[in-house]
Order: C-alpha cells, then structure tokens, then sequence
C-alpha cells in the first residue's frame, strides 16, 4: 500500500522541516560568533561558551532550574501516580468523570491565568516567593500530565493479577509496590519525562512566582533578550539544544529497554 | 479493581482542592476587588468598556489568524508524514524543536527579522531598503504560528494515523476523486485530531505574552499581555483577575467547542 511522495510533497515537507530548525541552527551558529552580533558572522570563537561557565549567576541559575525540574519532576510523579491509582479504584463513575474533568483543567488553562492565581495562592497563605513558590508550582502543573500518562496503563491493566496477588496474601502496599508500579513502570516514566519538559521548558507561571532573589533560565533568558541581542544567549541555546537532544534520545533508550525487557518476561 | 488504598489518594485530592479549585475561587474573589480591596463590579464594568472590548477582540482576531495559518501549513504537513517510510522517526524531527524552550526561539526571531537579519539581508539583496519587520503584527503571527505548528501536527497526525486506510480505498475504487475523498472520507474521520489542535493553538494563543512582549513590541494585544500587565506591571491584581476570569469563561467555551466525542458503535 505503500504511496511514496510526489516530488512537490517532499519539497513541501523539506519546507517545513527547514522553517522548523532554520531559527534553531541559526541561534547555535552565531553562538561562534566572535562578532557580537547575529547580523554579520566575523569569525570562529568560544568566548561565549567560556562566558556562560564563567558567569557564576548564571551557573547558579541553570543549576537552579534543573534541581527545580527533577525535583518537581518526582514528586509529580509519585503523587500523580498515586492519584492515577486513586481514580481507577473510584467506582462511582460520575465522581471518577468529576476527578478526570478537575485533573485536565490546569492542562489546558492559560499560563498566564495559572501563573496569576497560584501568586495570588501563594500571597494569601503566606508563601515568600522564591524557590519553594516555584517548586511547588512546577509539581502543581506537571501532577495531571502525570495522572493522563499513568491512567491508561492502569486500564489496560488485567485486574486478575491483584486479585491474585490479593489471594495469595499481599498486602495492599506489596500490591502497589510489587505489582501495580512494575506493571505501569513505562507509564510512569513517560509521564516523569513530560513532567521534566514541563518543567524545564516553563516560563509563564514561573515568571509570576518566582519573586526577586530566584531566577530560573527561562525567566533569565526572558530577561536578557528583553535587553536586546546577547550572545551569552545563543550559547546557552546551544547548550539547551544538546541537552534536549540528549534527553529525547535517553527517554527513545530507556522506553526501548524497557518495552524489549516487557517483551521477553512475556 | 478491588483494590483500594485511601491513604496514597491523598495528597492528590488535596492537590485538586488547593491548586485546581482554590485558584479560580481566588480569581473570581479578587476579580471582585478594587485596588484598595474593597468589594466592588468595578472591574467588569471597565472591562465592558470600549477600551478593554476592542483588546479582547483584537486578541480573539490574532489567536484566530494564527490557529487559521497554523491548520493550514499543519494539516498537510502531519498528511504526508503518515506517508513517509520512517513516520515515526519523522514525527519525532518535528518533536524535537517543540522541546526547545519557547524563549530561545522567541529569541532567534529577534535577530532572524531584525535590521540586520538574514530577512532583510535578502531583501536587500533583490535590491529594497532593510525595512524594520521585528515589532509589526507579522512578526508577531509567523513567530506563533512557528511555535505552535508542531503542537498542532502531533494530534492530526495520529488521527490520521489510526484512520483505516482501506476506507480511502473504498472510496476510490466507489469513484470518488482525490477532492471529495478527503472532503468526505478523511477529514470528516480526523476532525477530533482538527479539533484538539485547534484547543492547543487558540487557548495559548489568547493568552501569550512572552512573545507579544519580545516580538510585538510593548503594545498590549493579547489577553494575556494585558493580565501580565496588570498583575506584575500595574500592580492592579483585581482588574488582572477580572480579565483572568473572561480568558477561563473562553477557555471553558472552546474547550466545549471542541470537545472530543466518543462516539458508539465501532470504531
């Protein structure tokens, strides 16, 4: 059934693919510029990578946000796993569509709108903004990713197995711990990893919650490129682009892994 | 499933109650809040001023250009990759930039359509004067439409990918041109991928003001420019909340508009 591509459609999606990377390589390329602009290249240099290690505002702000993020990352996932466990065990179906339609509304609400209200949280029960404000916000946006990454393994999961395990005289924790989590593990991880993005690639709610003293490298790059045209910033955009790809590829790894050890206990 | 631990659900409910429940109370309470906290509608009655009115419609006029531009390069864009060999592999290509923080490329905008950017580097080239196309409304929409492509490729590709292909087999061999196969048989059967890329694109696209304020200039365009405006510049956090409270009724009404429906009978 194959239908292979018409020339005009490749030329279509070589289009896209091209829009979709041009402003990517072009940030990473002046990133070597020794020039200070992005407008004319001048010459090879490493100077702005040099400068992004030897600012050591800026070290303490990407090692802020990767703490953020795995920190906020796995506690998402514990509690999100734990809801997900939580909603599949409700029988009512009605309360379980309630629980489902409370869990996706922070997916799709606005930034901005989310960002605002938990300032809002944050100010009346007292919470100073800084770190704390900003972790608990990323754990706050990534929990109903988590739940919808975790929930459809629990689903597809036969039930027979904890009635088994149930039968053969496990406790409810060694349900959990020995049979339920093995089971949705690749669930679980795809949902730490969108937690993880989430995380790194916010911007809007922690903008609204970060206060003075915290800055976490969006809110910094957003800072510097409102001063305009900074090469400190491409670097840092090549060091993000080899990050990001380095975490596509683990997570491509790890899925592959577990999914062929899934296969030969079957 | 028989199985039940009250205690692990927990701390999930109680996420529920104070981050999903308590932040809209908090908005609808402080949207009814003057600037000195006393109680008052002051806030909605200046939102139906003319003022507040024609921001709110330019922003529904902006967000619609760009989930309209963002459909069109999309659609066919997510088509052909269900026909490519290594579909998978491709798809996840068009991943990867969505994985890049917003900010950078935001960024790279700045010196892709500046003075001295390629852009106008080209146009000279073919022999106009550099013209200033950073802080125009074009800017503006190519900038989101770039960032939203890939969010609304994903959802239409795997519509398109579940579709069974024999349907479009059946219609072709029953006669029907390429046209009215897709107007009839392929789009009818990938509207729900349409309809939740539409919800990724429009709802963001409302509310964005990173890139109104990076790319647009200062000007306030968007729903989201003028809350961020009003809670962290203004300082007047009713009013914010007041137009937070509108973006959530919109928010509600498209995602109604665009609710997936299961459907009986086989799939």
């Amino acid at each position: 059934m194959r239908s292979t591509l018409t020339p005009l459609a490749k030329v279509y999606l070589a289009i896209v693919f091209i829009i979709l990377y041009a402003p990517i390589f072009y940030l990473i390329f002046y990133s070597f510029n020794s020039g200070g602009s992005m407008g004319s290249f001048e010459g090879f240099t490493l100077e702005h990578y040099q400068a992004v290690f030897d600012d050591n505002r800026l070290l303490v702000i990407l090692i802020n946000t990767v703490i953020v993020a795995l920190l906020s990352a796995l506690i998402a996932t514990i509690i999100g796993t734990l809801g997900a466990v939580g909603i599949v065990s409700l029988r009512n179906y009605k309360i379980r569509n309630i629980v489902l339609s409370l869990n996706n509304i922070l997916i799709v609400s606005p930034d901005v709108v989310i960002g605002a209200s938990f300032l809002i949280l944050f100010t009346m029960i007292g919470v100073k903004l800084g770190f704390t404000s900003v972790l608990i916000s990323h754990i706050a946006f990534s929990i109903p990713i988590v739940v919808l990454m975790v929930l459809p393994k629990i689903l597809e999961m036969n039930t027979n197995l904890i009635d088994a395990a149930l039968d053969l005289g496990a406790n409810r924790r060694a349900v959990l711990t020995r049979v339920i989590v093995p089971y949705i593990k690749p669930g679980i991880l795809a949902g730490f990893f969108m937690a993880l993005t989430y995380s790194l690639d916010d911007f809007a709610v922690t903008f609204f919650v970060t206060g003075n003293g915290f800055s976490t490298l969006s809110v910094e790059i957003y800072s510097m490129a409102r001063a305009g045209i900074t090469l400190t910033v491409n670097a840092i955009s090549g060091l993000v682009f080899i990050v990001t790809v380095g975490i596509v590829v683990m997570y491509y790894f790890i899925t592959k892994r577990s999914r062929k050890t899934e296969g030969s206990t079957r | 499933m028989k199985f039940k631990s009250k205690s692990a659900f927990v701390p999930y409910i109680l996420w529920i109650a104070l981050f999903v429940i308590a932040p809209i109370g908090l908005i609808l309470y402080y949207s009814m809040l003057d600037l000195n906290g006393e109680f008052t509608l002051v806030n909605y009655r200046n939102f139906f001023s003319s003022a507040y009115l024609t921001m709110t419609l330019t922003s529904f006029w902006y967000a619609l250009i760009i989930t309209f531009f963002t459909l069109i390069i999309s659609y066919p864009t997510a088509y052909l990759l269900t026909k490519t060999k290594h579909k998978h592999l491709w798809l996840m290509l068009i991943i990867i930039p969505s994985w890049i923080n917003l900010l950078l490329k935001t960024y790279a905008f700045i010196g892709i359509f500046g003075l001295y950017g390629p852009v106008n580097a080209i146009v000279e080239m073919f022999g106009f004067d550099p013209t200033q196309i950073l802080f125009t409304d074009f800017s503006f929409v190519f900038v989101a439409v770039y960032i939203f492509i890939p969010f609304m490729i994903i959802p239409i590709f795997n519509a398109l990918d579940k579709m069974n292909p024999s349907l479009i087999y059946a219609a072709r061999d029953l006669g029907a041109s390429p046209l009215t196969t897709f107007r009839r048989v392929i789009f009818p059967l990938t509207i729900e991928g349409v309809k939740s890329g539409i919800q990724v694109t429009f709802i963001p696209a409302l509310s964005l003001f990173m890139i109104t304020r990076l790319i647009a200039g200062n000007k306030v365009i968007t729903l989201g420019t003028a809350i961020e405006q009003q809670f962290l510049v203004a300082q007047n956090w009713g009013m914010g909340s007041t137009i937070a409270v509108f973006l959530i009724l919109i928010m509600f009404a498209i995602m109604r508009f665009t609710r997936t429906k299961k459907k009986g009978g086989r799939a």
